[in-house]
């Protein structure tokens, strides 16, 4: 019998089962902009039982007729998958990208932090905020508001910091994704 | 049609814009698509359309007595003839009893366009008269959907919905018109014109190097098996031809999925029979035994599967799909093939053959000794009676009495549907109409009534069930007024069979609201609506009722009288997996095989 790269496990169910660990995983859905089309796509999650961590959504530039849908969700690899899958069966759908195992994707979250502090803490946060490179877009007696880019890990990070120093409230865009290099997707 | 019909819109089609209203756009597409056919219900917001209809002899109108019924006949028709069948409904309740038959279209991939009416534009989002959101509604299960609020954009929708719903896995398409578009006027486009909107162009041709693998694993394989699905119908009869010829060259036994009968003929030694639920103890062991497991145009149904990780421990699998999902989505593919099933048969024929090995189909005489084997348990078998009519009896006798004519079979849902899959013989595809992923009661009248419309000369019986039957037996009357002569053959037992088959297996015999207590007499509600009612209680005149059911040019209903307590086997209780079957001498004691997991699922 000839041999082929599939012939090692006697049988799907003999793969290892390493890979069933969930992970998160964005998703960037290039979709015609049309009515009903955000629609489609959260009903599709919803039907199918997916889950959403956020989602971000905006037309990509006038007269292309395209929006773009940046997508975090989790499961394991087969449902990750599945969900590529379904995502790319809409008629709607020009293009479905896997950003995080492309290792050309890159994603970018905006954040707003309220921190309400006195006192050392009130110091302590600006001090950390200027490390993290954040904007200060508002600032009171008794605390601020810092505005932050970067990675989602990076804003949890810095929202990690802010929380014993008097963090009052956060305010995520959802993550927004473009792969590096000169093509366009 | 009268002959006051004729108008502008029969004229052949110009190169120069043509301007017309909505309405007249949406018919001129219809003829343009190449309809002929379609099955409808006229109301408020649809009525410019109708009033194009009046006037267009070359689209014959088929009037339902509910729109879930026009729904069903135009996938009768479509199943029964590989074109798209067409609805046109009005809006709200129009569109909302239609829903249950665009779900069934869906979950068995049948090519549809429902053209709804909607109220005029200013008045979406108003609560409206006969408002609801189709577009919102329908937006889950159809494979796509247009709310149309600019006449300039209807000629594209009307040609691009065909496009979608015939291509790719084929399924339905709704478009929601208002009344207000309908009667704008505008330039019409044709459909060699008509620029589409979205770029859908689904992947037909396999990818070469995985044919090449799955090749390999067939020409190699001990034990393979062919597990066909309605994908194969859905590619047209060639790919049916394809089939046939790949399992000659292999040698290897083909099973199947309910939509999927009819691909390979059951008269062929190589046929297994149904796979999955109750399908038979040598299709079950085979595709639990096999090492090459060949799925072609099938989705590996919760019905087919049985317990998952106890299915088909041994093999490995060959996925061949025109829809990249169902690759990995219930179980994993050795070797996934996006494609059309009829181009990717070919190609693996032509691949085969190629092969340096080549096919040995005597390498598989042990494999086919097991089968046999399997295949003596005769699982089908059952106590016969003289006294009480046997469904299965009724059936088969049914299929030996029509099997030398052009017959087409549609069913309704639950034990008689499945006697009808294990013992009616269908020989060839387009053949057999069933709602298999949604199971709908009540598809079977309506299907029949859109079969016998595509096919007037053909015999096209609906094996029914006394409960299901009474859920669309409305169209009856849709099949007098266009004279229709379907022959619906209820096998009455009086229950709703499936349900008390679960309740007696599943649920310590408690039959919960299963029983029919109040039976309509069947021949006297076909003689209300002027068909003709025939009843059969014993198996001695079975037969001559069933020929003079043949031979009666009307309509028919047929009470066939049966065994009541009579139990669908063989069966594989839910969580259990293929080599555990039960057969008909095992019905005994039941409640005990089934653990609370099993009781669980559906």
């Amino acid at each position: 019998m000839t041999r082929t790269p599939a012939d090692s496990p006697a049988s799907a169910y003999d793969m290892g089962h390493a890979d069933e660990a969930e992970a998160l995983a964005t998703f960037a859905v290039l979709v015609d902009n049309e009515p009903g089309v955000l629609h489609r796509v959260v009903g599709l999650f919803a039907a199918r039982g997916y889950n959403i961590e956020s989602l971000t959504v905006a037309e990509t530039d006038r007269g292309s007729g395209a929006s773009r849908i940046t997508i975090v969700t989790r499961g394991t690899a087969q449902v990750l998958a599945q969900i590529e899958a379904q995502l790319q069966k809409m008629v709607s759908t020009r293009h479905v990208h896997n950003v995080t195992t492309d290792p050309n994707g890159a994603e970018r979250e905006l954040a707003l932090v309220k921190v309400n502090g006195a006192g050392a803490d009130r110091a302590e946060s600006l001090r950390l905020a200027e490390i993290f490179r954040t904007r200060v877009i508002d600032t009171t007696r008794t605390g601020f508001i810092f505005e932050i880019t970067g990675a989602p890990g990076k804003i949890d990070k810095f929202i990690g910091l802010m929380r014993p120093l008097g963090l009052a409230e956060v305010s995520r865009t959802g993550v927004l994704s473009i792969e590096r290099g000169v093509e366009a997707s | 049609m009268t002959a006051h019909t004729q108008i502008k819109a029969s004229q052949p089609a110009a190169t120069a814009a043509e301007i017309m209203t909505g309405a007249e756009m949406v018919v001129r597409a219809l003829v343009d698509q190449g309809v002929t056919d379609l099955f409808g219900y006229p109301g408020g917001a649809v009525l410019p359309i109708y009033d194009a209809l009046f006037h267009e002899p070359r689209l014959r109108h088929v009037l339902v007595r509910h729109e879930q019924g026009a729904t069903h006949a135009a996938e009768g028709y479509a199943r029964s003839t590989g074109k798209c069948g067409v609805v046109l409904v009005t809006s709200g309740p129009g569109a909302t009893n239609a829903v249950t038959g665009i779900v069934d279209a869906l979950m068995d991939s049948i090519p549809l366009v429902v053209i709804t009416g909607q109220v005029p534009t200013h008045l979406i989002g108003t609560d409206a008269f006969q408002e609801c959101d189709t577009v919102g509604i329908t937006r889950s299960c159809t494979k796509h959907n247009y709310l149309v609020k600019n006449i300039a954009d209807l000629p594209r929708v009307m040609h691009e919905a065909f496009a979608i719903a015939t291509s790719g896995r084929p399924g339905p398409v709704v478009i929601d018109i208002p009344k207000d578009v309908q009667f704008a006027s505008g330039a019409y486009v044709g459909p060699a014109q008509a620029r589409p909107l979205h770029n859908y162009q689904p992947r037909t041709e396999g990818e070469p190097a995985a044919i090449a693998q799955a090749a390999a694993l067939i020409v190699g394989a001990r034990r393979p098996l062919f597990y066909t699905g309605g994908g194969v119908i859905n590619a047209g009869p060639a790919a049916s031809a394809s089939l046939r010829e790949l399992a000659a060259l292999t040698g290897a036994p083909v099973t199947s999925t309910l939509m999927g009968l009819g691909a390979f003929p059951a008269g062929d030694p190589a046929w297994l029979g149904l796979v999955g639920m109750h399908g038979t103890f040598e299709a079950n062991n085979a595709m639990h035994d096999c090492d090459v497991m060949i799925a072609v145009g099938a989705r590996f149904d919760d019905r087919v599967t049985g317990r998952l990780d106890a299915f088909s421990p041994g093999s490995k699998k060959i996925h061949i799909d025109i829809d990249p999902s169902s690759i990995n989505k219930i179980v994993r593919a050795d070797v996934g093939i996006i494609g059309d099933a009829g181009k990717v048969l070919t190609a693996l024929i032509a691949a085969c053959k190629r092969h340096r090995q080549g096919p040995d189909a005597k390498r598989l005489a042990p494999w086919r000794e097991q089968i046999e084997a399997w295949r003596a348990r005769d699982c089908l078998r059952y106590r016969p009676s003289t006294e009480v009519i046997k469904p299965q009896y009724a059936v088969e006798r049914l299929y030996a009495l029509t099997k030398d004519r052009d017959t087409y079979i549609t069913t309704e849902v639950g034990q008689h549907q499945m006697w009808a899959a294990q013992f009616y013989q269908f020989q060839e595809p387009h053949r057999w109409m069933t709602s298999g992923g949604l199971g709908t009661m009540g598809y079977g009248l309506p299907a029949a009534v859109g079969v016998q419309i595509a096919h007037p000369k053909s015999l096209v019986i609906d094996i029914a069930g006394d409960a299901s039957v009474q859920m669309t037996m409305q169209e009856m009357s849709t099949a007098i007024q266009y004279d229709l002569p379907i022959k619906i053959f209820i096998l009455n037992n009086e229950w709703m069979g499936m349900v008390r088959q679960w309740q007696q297996l599943l649920h310590g015999e408690r039959y919960s609201h299963s029983y029919s207590a109040s039976m309509p007499d069947f021949v006297k509600m076909a003689e209300a609506f002027g068909a003709v009612g025939l009843r059969a209680h014993t198996p001695g005149e079975l037969d001559a009722k069933i020929e003079e059911m043949i031979d009666t040019p009307l309509p028919v209903i047929f009470d066939c009288r049966v065994e009541r307590e009579e139990n669908c086997f063989p069966m594989i209780p839910s969580g259990k997996a293929h080599n555990d079957m039960l057969l008909g001498e095992d019905a005994r004691d039941i409640g005990s095989v089934i653990d609370a997991g099993g009781r669980g699922l559906v």
